[in-house]
């Protein structure tokens, strides 16, 4: 923009001005930007790549696969006797370095049932002269067991070989890929209903959080600042107290022979001790006593900005207090609210120690299953599309609290 | 309850007296799971519970035994000793990158602030189990996983977001004239941050450094996935604790865990009332 008053040179001047304290700005975010993406940024890329590229098979039958590239899937006709030959002396190698096991494993999971021909195959193999693979390894092949007739076999090896693929995802939304390539649903729901019940859980959190957060909040704002500013430690420290004390003390009161068990048992108000512990009940009480804070103090700051005259006015031009307050005061409190609803609903939908610690087998949440996966079942493949497919999810709240709250206007403490 | 206005009916105070009692309820529901536990610690049984002893306040029936297992077992010692460690160098380094962002993004002249903004502050925001698992593939590639640095840089990541939010709010009511008076005055720029800049948002710096600290002090995820057994931390260890056998020994760390951030809160509220009164520029 050009202004009459300043001179050229001055223009001049301010843009070098403007320019130097950009660049100056650019120095100092720079760091920790670098930093992020590499420590935080990339490895979150590394499993967004894990959830589709997957190169087991390629590496443990590579001449197999290549041969069987020249095989057309939707013939009718066997690979040629070549790449059977091939598969036999991989096989064989595959078998004396122990490996076989984990071939078997890979393709059973495009064609259940494939793990027990690969399983008993290798130990046939195992036994014969490699020479003789070479040559007459089809043979020998279809000998050991008929089901290496089968064209589904081959399509399944084949298809398992690919470095790239979408499969992950599939079983991840409960899809499947029949032989013909048909992209189907599974008969039994797992994952998505897991995805359904986290959303459900992080729901109940969430209500009951704002539930019991909205008349404490309402209460610490509307107290003499004295009161409020003792009563807040008791906000406070358990939002400083460490999540694992927290969930340590839920497993105290919970357990059968527990805190409330044995206090309800001592007033003669149960004669059994309840089943508490290790029941989606105790996922959901333990995350709400954790995430309350976090309603409560986005809460409790918009309220304590509310002027309390419009309530009076509403009041003195002769409003009945409950329609006043539903009308006047509550709509006045939807940004702490919001605020409030969407970090507990963010937090709690990713959550895992507690589910982990109190919630058994029916108080399991989307983040178990992954940890799971990455842990025991050692599929590390579908818990990183499980993951990318929670991550999608938690984007799209993260956008939607940017814009309805703004992340830089989040306080803390 | 004397203090209702005169023209309150009696159904109206009946309900404010009502809504208090809630809110009463609710503050215990918040603090009595946390008191609980502390008299729990000094069962001299092995259980999780009040035994009958306990009730009648009979003095054979509390001990310090647990607190002295702590002292004498060798991976409480080496997870407290690691907690600290990697606590602390996880919170220096998120402290000055995030100190340094936080000034930069607050100048008015940086390209896509909102953008950036969102990016710097969504460690905090994306689960921690996709945070760990993210971590594990690209931490192996590099060949750190299973060791200090790895856990180390991990938690600074983690920590960031909180140096950036408190130093940023901290700067909200920075006066930038100063800047350029300490500037034009001939100081030399290292020397008006540590001299004019700093002071005045240190209550925000701390405060963002004992945020970050409390993220890596109680973080078990990251450290399920990446640390090996030579990086075990407190919760780690409670983590597994309480999966395998659950005794009171983990009750008496979370009594010290408990202390330490009655400590931590108070440094808070003296800083809060601190930078409030700089703001205010009583100081």
């Amino acid at each position: 923009m050009s202004n009459p008053e300043l001179t050229p040179d001055e223009v001049k001047q301010a843009d070098r001005n403007r320019r130097r304290k950009k660049l100056m700005a650019i120095a100092f975010v720079a760091p920790l930007l670098l930093f992020i993406f590499v420590t935080f940024v990339a490895p979150i890329g590394t499993m967004l790549y894990r959830s589709f590229y997957h190169p087991t098979v390629s590496e443990l039958i590579p001449e197999t696969l290549d041969q069987l590239d020249q095989w057309e899937e939707g013939s009718s006709d066997l690979p040629p006797d070549q790449a059977l030959n091939t598969f036999a002396v991989e096989l064989q190698a595959l078998a004396k370095e122990r490996l076989s096991g984990k071939l078997a494993e890979e393709i059973n999971r495009a064609l259940p049932g494939a793990s027990s021909l690969i399983k008993s195959t290798a130990r046939k193999m195992r036994r014969a002269e490699t020479e003789t693979l070479r040559t007459e390894g089809a043979q020998l092949l279809l000998d050991a067991h008929p089901k290496w007739k089968q064209l589904d076999v081959w399509r399944a090896m084949k298809s398992s070989g690919a470095v790239l693929k979408d499969d992950f995802y599939l079983t991840a939304l409960d899809l499947e890929r029949t032989p013909e390539g048909e992209v189907v649903q599974r008969d039994t729901q797992i994952y998505l209903q897991l995805y359904w019940k986290s959303l459900k859980i992080a729901f109940y959190i969430t209500a009951l959080t704002a539930l019991i957060g909205f008349p404490l909040a309402w209460y610490l704002a509307n107290a003499p600042s004295r009161v409020a500013n003792t009563l807040m430690i008791f906000v406070l420290l358990p939002f400083w107290t460490s999540l694992l004390v927290r969930t340590t003390a839920w497993i105290a009161l919970l357990q059968t022979n527990g805190v409330i068990n044995s206090t309800l048992m001592s007033l003669f108000i149960i004669n059994e001790p309840l089943e508490m512990l290790y029941t989606q009940f105790a996922t959901v009480i333990a995350m709400t006593h954790i995430l309350l804070p976090f309603m409560i103090l986005p809460l409790y700051s918009v309220m304590k900005g509310i002027d309390p005259s419009y309530f009076r006015a509403a009041l003195s031009l002769g409003a009945k207090p409950i329609p006043a307050f539903i009308r006047i005061y509550m709509p006045m409190t939807v940004p702490g609210l919001s605020a409030g609803a969407l970090l507990v609903f963010i937090i709690s939908i990713g959550y895992y120690i507690t589910p982990a610690l109190v919630g058994g087998t029916e108080g399991q949440m989307i983040s178990n299953i992954i940890a799971f996966h990455m842990q025991s079942s050692n599929n590390w493949e579908l818990a990183a599309a499980l993951g990318s497919l929670l991550l999608l999810l938690i984007t799209v709240l993260y956008w939607l609290y940017d814009r309805l709250v703004g992340i830089s206007n989040l306080k803390l403490g | 309850m004397a203090q209702y206005p005169r023209y309150f009916t009696l159904w109206q105070k009946l309900g404010l007296t009502g809504v208090k009692l809630t809110a009463w309820l609710v503050l215990l529901f918040l603090i009595l799971p946390i008191l609980v536990i502390i008299p729990l610690s000094f069962n001299a049984e092995p259980y999780f519970t009040f035994t009958e002893g306990m009730l009648a306040l009979n003095p054979e029936a509390y001990s310090l035994k647990w607190y002295r297992e702590i002292l004498a077992d060798d991976k409480w010692l080496l997870a407290i000793q690691n907690s600290f460690y990697i606590g602390f160098m996880a919170t220096i380094i998120a402290t000055v990158l995030g100190t340094t962002a936080a000034i930069g993004l607050s100048n008015s002249q940086m390209p896509f602030q909102r953008m950036i903004m969102a990016l710097l502050l969504s460690p905090m925001i994306v689960p921690l189990i996709i945070t760990a698992a993210g971590m594990f593939f690209f931490y192996t590639q590099l060949d750190i996983a299973g060791s200090y640095i790895g856990v180390i840089l991990a938690h600074a990541a983690l920590g960031t977001p909180f140096v950036v939010i408190t130093v940023n709010a901290a700067l909200a009511g920075f006066d930038y004239s100063l800047i350029r008076a300490s500037l034009g005055m001939g100081a030399k720029p290292v020397y008006t941050f540590f001299k004019v800049i700093m002071p005045l948002i240190r209550p925000g710096v701390i405060s963002g450094a004992l945020f970050a600290f409390v993220t890596s002090f109680d973080e078990v995820i990251v450290v399920l996935f990446l640390a090996g057994p030579e990086q075990r931390t407190i919760p780690r260890q409670m983590f597994s604790g309480l999966r395998e056998e659950i005794n009171p020994t983990i009750l008496a760390v979370a009594t010290l865990l408990v202390l330490i951030s009655a400590l931590l809160l108070l440094t808070m509220e003296y800083l809060r009332a601190r930078g409030e009164k700089i703001r205010a520029g009583t100081n």
